[in-house]
């Protein structure tokens, strides 16, 4: 259960950037006219050098690790991390510049959706051509024919062009293929990205039930982390190319998350070079979850703190107000202290329960208000995340809608029926 | 888990499991052939009368300057229209899969930036398709045949020798070029006056028994002055001859390319997806 199937060491990808050339590829045209070109200059001055340096730019550097048989690891990072660069090389499609992995298994990547399918060709036509494409004989097609035709649900469409197809169909169809090809270890890159979420339900139940026989190996690049934390048993967070944390799946994607959001969640200043004005100067601002661990999920109880001096005497603060935003900028509430406050330091804290939030990242401005007009704006001054928790019925994945997900109480009785 | 394949990633070297994956793809060189036929069949009815179209003006043009304007000695006691027809077929085949191959890669360009397989299908698979192109045009061969009333000699049952040598021709060549195409991406203009050239240089329009004795041996340096007169032994049988020495010389150089090109792709494939 425990074999290593995946072993990488120091693996590294480096691609050459000409800084002459900015073209993706060389024309014949090119090199013969800059060296004739540059032949001509040597001739008019003999220490001339061509100063067309290529600079190496790592997409991955000294990337080691190791991926014992049944793990389901779960790949995050930024755009231009390494993370595609790394299932490439992985999948064999491009080659390390050095380095080397070990891989035993058969291997069955899927990095897009419907790649080689022929828009011309029917439906069954593209099972056959896709399944070659992704190294099934024809023989081993046949036996999951039927089972892919199911999965995509284009039975009575077998035998139209594909270019008639529904693009819900054609992904459904393509993901089948590649789903049923039986291999030790799948590569998934980011596939839920282009579908809806009826199709998105589809492939990652799919890929549960792959994962819940227990003996292959799953490696999934998303940028869903509910996807992630429900399917994922550990994961692997990369960053310019190089591994920053490898571990279970939770501390991955918080730290993923604070380095790569720049959470705030805590904030101190001296009296001089405090922000604020001659009326109000901010001490603190923090977000304090209220619960043993570090990390916020929708479960979590938070308390949001602000520290404070007024400065002047005449000075009577009415209202401390905390509007948080989601991260798009919508309000998702505005909660008020009604206060009489004079000069000195003070602390307000407002409770925010659990289970009220969705899990998204959040912002929160301050306002510090007298009679309705704002003395002071300490805008989002907190940014928080608010992770998922791992959904306990595994059918939908998706992204929770709704600004909030507060628990609700329900009533339910059976009216009628044996 | 039983004993596994273990795949071993180093840079510079996949070569070690290339055949078994060649095995285990074999099936891909059929699947990619059979798309683009397929696919070109159904899109269009001009797509099979091209392929027999295509020739026969040719030959027809070729039949009149050669034959009937310069008035060129055919071979033996064949009409000049099977003369040419023998030569045009496979003269066709060649020229297609160049222009076909070398352009693959670059039209299969995401299927090789997103799947893993050995490069090498693609290219081949597109001179398979060719390769079908010119099976379908032996139907004008046949009709021509039939039409001047002329019967084959036990000869021809060489002739898939002589396609296979065709084959290989244009699988060496067409490897090299396409491997060029990927690195040099204006290659390709070069490709259709490379052909083009090449259709006046080989044998195509006028028996290669009107070349003086003693330019023979450099003319058979071209591959596919072996081919041309092969077929036209097969198929026109007596009178038609194959000069020897230039025939072995024209194998010779038909596996130094095959050779060539094989190296020469396999050197560039793997960075095949990152230049695409």
């Amino acid at each position: 259960m425990s074999d290593v199937v995946i072993k990488s060491e120091e693996l590294g990808k480096s691609y050459k950037i000409s800084h002459q050339h900015r073209e993706r590829y060389v024309a014949l045209r090119d090199v013969i006219t800059n060296r004739v070109k540059n032949a001509w200059a040597r001739i008019r001055n003999p220490q001339y050098y061509d100063h067309d340096t290529l600079e190496e730019f790592w997409a991955l550097k000294n990337v080691s690790f190791e991926i014992r048989q049944g793990d389901r690891i779960g790949i995050i990072g930024r755009n231009g991390a390494g993370k595609s660069t790394l299932l490439k090389i992985l999948s064999r499609i491009t080659e390390p510049t050095e380095g080397r992995v070990e891989i035993t298994g058969r291997v069955a990547s899927l990095l897009e959706v419907g790649t080689g399918f022929h828009p011309e060709l029917t439906g069954r036509e593209n099972i056959f051509l896709n399944g070659a494409i992704l190294g099934m004989s024809r023989m081993e097609i046949k036996k999951k024919f039927e089972e892919i035709v199911a999965f995509a649900e284009v039975e009575q469409f077998l035998d139209t062009p594909v270019k008639r197809y529904s693009s819900g169909m054609y992904m459904r169809l393509a993901f089948a293929v590649a789903a049923h090809l039986e291999s030790e270890i799948l590569l998934v890159d980011e596939v839920l990205a282009v579908g809806d979420a009826e199709f998105q339900k589809k492939c990652l139940g799919k890929m549960q039930d792959i994962s819940s026989l227990g003996d292959r190996t799953i490696l999934f690049v998303s940028h869903n982390m509910t996807a992630i934390q429900s399917l994922c048993t550990k994961a692997i967070f990369l960053k310019k190319g190089g591994i920053q944390k490898i571990d279970s799946v939770e501390s991955v994607i918080n730290e993923y998350c604070s380095i790569e959001f720049k959470y705030q969640l805590q904030n101190e200043w001296p009296y001089d070079g405090a922000p604020g004005n001659e009326l109000i100067k901010i001490k603190k601002v923090a977000v304090i979850p209220l619960s043993n661990e570090m990390a916020i999920d929708i479960t979590t109880p938070l308390k949001i703190q602000t520290e404070f001096w007024i400065c002047k005497e005449n000075i009577t603060l009415n209202h401390v107000c905390v509007v948080l935003k989601n991260i798009k900028g919508e309000c998702i509430f505005n909660s008020v202290l009604y206060c009489t406050l004079t000069k000195g330091l003070h602390s307000a804290a407002v409770i925010i329960p659990g289970n009220f939030l969705n899990d998204d990242t959040y912002t929160a401005d301050i306002y510090f208000v007298k009679e309705a007009t704002p003395l002071y704006i300490h805008h989002d001054c907190l940014v928080f995340l608010v992770n998922d928790i791992p959904r306990i019925d595994m059918v939908f994945l998706g992204k929770w809608i709704g600004a909030v997900r507060p628990q609700l109480q329900w009533e339910y009785m059976q009216l009628e029926g044996a | 888990m039983n004993a596994q394949t273990k795949l071993i990633i180093v840079p510079g070297r996949t070569e070690k499991n290339y055949l078994q994956d060649l095995w285990r793809y074999r099936e891909l060189f059929y699947a990619l052939s059979w798309r683009d036929i397929s696919a070109r069949y159904k899109q269009t009815v001009m797509g099979v009368l091209w392929a027999l179209i295509r020739p026969f003006l040719t030959m027809v043009v070729f039949t009149i300057v050669f034959g009937k304007l310069a008035k060129l000695p055919a071979e033996g006691n064949a009409p000049y229209a099977l003369m040419v027809c023998a030569a045009m077929l496979p003269w066709q085949f060649f020229a297609s899969s160049l222009s076909e191959s070398s352009n693959s890669l670059i039209a299969n360009a995401q299927l090789i930036t997103k799947t893993y397989f050995p490069r090498l299908i693609i290219p081949t698979s597109s001179i398979i398709t060719c390769f079908v192109d010119f099976l379908i045009s032996f139907f004008i061969l046949i009709l021509i045949m039939i039409y001047y009333s002329y019967m084959p000699t036990l000869n021809i049952l060489l002739l898939p020798l002589f396609a296979l040598m065709g084959f290989l021709a244009a699988l060496g060549i067409g490897l090299y070029i396409t491997s060029l195409n990927v690195k040099y991406r204006d290659f390709r203009y070069i490709v259709p006056f490379f052909v083009q050239f090449g259709l006046y240089i080989s044998p195509v329009g006028f028996s290669s028994s009107i070349i003086p004795e003693k330019y023979r041996l450099i003319y058979s340096l071209n591959p596919m002055v072996c081919v041309i007169d092969g077929f036209r032994w097969s198929i026109i049988g007596q009178g038609a001859s194959i000069y020897w020495p230039g025939f072995f010389l024209s194998i010779g150089v038909t596996f130094f390319f095959l050779y060539l090109g094989i190296k020469k792709f396999r050197s560039m494939e793997k960075s095949f997806a990152d230049m695409i």
